[in-house]
């Protein structure tokens, strides 16, 4: 059996595919959690369009949360680093 | 044939060779469909909030417009954090 066959070459094809659109599933659901936090925290009146500070600040909320998602990893490992002694 | 494969779905419904093509349709098509609820569900939940206040025995004008507009702007800001969390993962990215 010196080849994969086509049923194997479509179902590792079908493998790669399938992890291409979780990756893209991932991203979306992140957007939605978010969503979650950030209309809140950036949209007072819902008005004709969003003007600038919204947006701005819809933007900051998305690096603003990763940051603060680094900073408690961090803070974490190091914690469990100092209980480990 | 089929038990060679071990993966039950087939388009065809048969013994037929997978195709990869066909299944991926499927599986997009779920996807967007679930995407499209759970938006459609935070949407809800967040108009609902910003555009009634207390609830009285049918929505009103005002409120009818608001909700309009709360979806177009939801819509707009969902862009906007998407936009700016995939430009986070690329500079994240450029940094490794």
């Amino acid at each position: 059996m010196a080849e994969p066959d086509s049923g194997e070459r479509a179902v590792s094809e079908l493998r790669e595919l399938v992890a291409a659109e979780q990756k893209r599933a991932q991203f979306t659901a992140q957007v939605h959690d978010f969503m979650e936090v950030c209309w809140d925290k950036c949209v007072d009146k819902p008005g004709s369009k969003l003007d600038h500070r919204t947006e701005s600040c819809l933007a900051s909320c998305v690096d603003r949360f990763i940051d603060t998602t680094l900073s408690i990893t961090q803070r974490f490992s190091q914690l469990l680093q100092k209980a480990g002694h | 044939m089929a038990g060679k494969f071990g993966l039950d779905f087939m388009a065809g419904g048969g013994n037929e060779k997978l195709d990869p093509g066909l299944v991926m349709e499927q599986v997009k098509v779920q996807i967007a469909v679930a995407n499209a609820q759970e938006l459609l569900q935070r949407m809800t939940d967040k108009c609902f909030r910003k555009c009634i206040g207390k609830p009285g025995s049918s929505l009103d004008n005002s409120e009818q417009k608001c909700i309009a507009m709360c979806m177009d702007r939801y819509m707009d800001a969902w862009n906007t954090v998407s936009r700016a969390y995939n430009s986070r993962l690329q500079r994240e990215r450029a940094n490794m």
